[in-house]
């Protein structure tokens, strides 16, 4: 950056400021969470224990380390419901990321084969939802999908079910929920590798005896490799952890993580067994994370 | 000369259908004249009406649209200078640990978010309200922003930096006079994926609030927990119709498209 070099100045502000405002709101947290997941809970405010007192000096901060304890990652592997709702939330998170996958990548590919004009429209059209709230989009659902609800009068007018079932409060409504609301999230990053997909390359198989079939598996599909990996990650990664959408039209008998999350911390207010089940569930995502940031970083190289 | 299959044309048809018949038919039940929110009594402005006398709900719109300009505002600043950051200023120390703040948020669930910026709030004694909300939904956002306006720094042609250097202006005017106008339309495109995010967020606010600030989604969730209810088919619908005439309005004017996908990339 030798024409900025006047600017030095400036240019350590434009790091820092991001820099710091990040450690302060996102690591830092990070590192509270780790350190009240060691902790007890105490009917006190806050409510666990125990507190870094620096006032007390360095015996303050001798009896902080002698007070933390792993008690509640203990509690977290041997309480079933713990375990049971980290297995579910997998479950759900890698058959939805696989639906998504089976539903999104036509809808890309389809996208990519139009004209110019109409990839602009069909863009805006899948991304157009995704800009009105999530909550609107899971609640539209709930109108849908409630007993005597729209599926249900069509399912009964076509005869195909004799008394409407019940499809709210169901890993169904989930998988149909989640599917929803992520389906941009695996488009786009379909559509963004396989619009540069070099067609030539189709042409080439086919004048050489290749079935279509055989080409998409051949050609296609490893192409577009990338764009299906990061749509995989945008998608499984949230989806783990996600709240809103098996509250609104799953059950609660068997919640997934996110939800287990919010009853800890709201429900029973136990703070540090809330934020043992967060890092349990950050160590359990580390590895898609770390692997979405490296295909994130080489993207935004690549550009 | 591309070949659009019949199957690509179901595929596309199927898609499209399903991402949009679940918003259609609330908003057409929105205007149902019945209480009975599955069963259909003719048109009906009624639970519109309702919604102008219920001071909460309002009260908890305003405090949404305030919050989401803020916090917009300041995520796209923040955003904004940390694209630059990574795009312009090459290897600086603590580079890599940088970058993985900005790209970790974008997947992280919001759950974890929501708690651990509760938790230091809780430490430093925070006053929870309007404030601290608006800090966690900035720092949510301005990841967004920044991988936006990445891709539009990197794509722009650096010699017309150098030339306006070179010409004599300096670094800050050369930001404000040539930089700056070449990513407006990322930036904007930026500020109005934060103020949707913002605008949208259940569970960071829900968790980062305190007393007299419940915003419009909170508000509603705490509705729509037990079931349906026609005046929230009437909320959500005038939400629904403020995304779509701004979306469609941007768009209009190339910005979002421009920075999203980059026009001239498109290959025939």
């Amino acid at each position: 950056m030798a024409n900025l070099r006047n600017g030095s100045f400036l240019q350590k502000l434009v790091v820092r400021v991001p820099f710091i405002w990040l450690l302060a709101f996102f690591l830092l947290p990070f590192v509270i969470v780790l350190k009240i997941s060691l902790s007890q809970t105490a009917i006190a405010r806050p409510p666990y224990t125990p507190v870094l007192d620096l006032t007390a000096g360095w015996h303050g901060v001798t009896a902080f380390f002698a007070g933390l304890s792993f008690d509640n990652y203990a509690l977290i592997g041997s309480d079933p419901l713990y375990v049971l709702s980290y297995l579910k939330s997998v479950e759900i998170a890698a058959f939805a990321t696989l639906m998504l996958l089976v539903v999104g990548y036509p809808v890309a590919y389809a996208i990519a084969r139009t004209s110019p004009r109409w990839q602009a429209v069909l863009v805006l059209l899948v991304i157009l939802p995704f800009w009105t709230s999530l909550l609107i989009r899971v609640y539209a659902w709930m109108n849908i999908l409630q007993r005597d609800g729209l599926l249900n009068d069509v399912l009964m007018a076509l005869s195909l079910v004799k008394t409407p079932p019940a499809w709210l409060a169901t890993d169904t409504a989930i998988y149909i929920g989640i599917v929803y609301s992520y389906l941009p999230f695996m488009v786009l990053p379909l559509y963004a590798t396989l619009e540069k997909l070099d067609q030539s390359l189709l042409e080439a198989a086919a004048d050489l005896g290749c079935p279509r079939w055989k080409a998409f598996w051949l050609v296609t599909l490893p192409l577009s490799s990338s764009g299906v990996i990061a749509g995989v990650l945008l998608c499984f990664i949230p989806i783990v952890g996600e709240f809103v959408i098996p509250d609104l039209l799953g059950g609660s008998r068997a919640p997934m993580i996110g939800q287990t999350i919010w009853v800890e911390f709201f429900g029973n207010q136990d703070w540090p067994a809330a934020s043992a089940v967060a890092v349990v569930l950050v160590c359990l995502l580390v590895t898609p994370i770390v692997i979405y940031q490296h295909q994130a970083m080489r993207a935004a190289e690549r550009d | 000369m591309r070949k659009v299959s019949a199957f690509n044309l179901v595929s596309l048809a199927v898609g499209i259908a399903f991402l949009y018949v679940p918003i259609v038919v609330l908003v057409i039940y929105s205007f149902n004249a019945s209480r009975l929110v599955a069963v259909w009594g003719g048109w009906s402005l009624h639970w519109y009406a309702v919604l102008v006398n219920d001071a909460a709900l309002i009260d908890a719109a305003s405090i949404s649209i305030r919050l989401a300009l803020l916090s917009a505002s300041a995520a796209t600043v923040l955003g904004t200078l940390a694209a630059l950051a990574l795009v312009r200023f090459g290897r600086f120390r603590g580079r890599l640990l940088f970058a993985a703040m900005i790209y970790a948020p974008l997947v992280m669930p919001e759950v974890i978010t929501g708690l651990s910026l509760l938790l230091l709030f809780v430490a430093v004694a925070a006053d929870r309200g309007f404030w601290t909300v608006a800090v966690a939904h900035t720092t949510m956002a301005m990841c967004f922003v920044t991988v936006i306006v990445q891709s539009r720094l990197a794509d722009f042609d650096r010699s017309l930096e150098e030339a306006a250097m070179d010409l004599g202006a300096s670094p800050l005017k050369t930001f404000f006079a040539v930089t700056l106008p070449l990513i407006l339309p990322a930036v904007i495109a930026g500020w109005m994926l934060a103020f949707a995010l913002s605008l949208d967020d259940l569970v960071i606010a829900s968790f980062t609030t305190g007393p007299g600030a419940t915003t419009l989604p909170i508000r509603i969730y705490s509705e729509v927990r037990l079931g349906v209810k026609p005046e929230m088919n009437a909320v959500c619908s005038i939400m629904i119709a403020v995304v779509a005439v701004a979306v469609t309005t941007a768009s209009l004017f190339g910005k979002l498209t421009t920075a999203r996908g980059r026009p001239g990339r498109v290959q025939t």
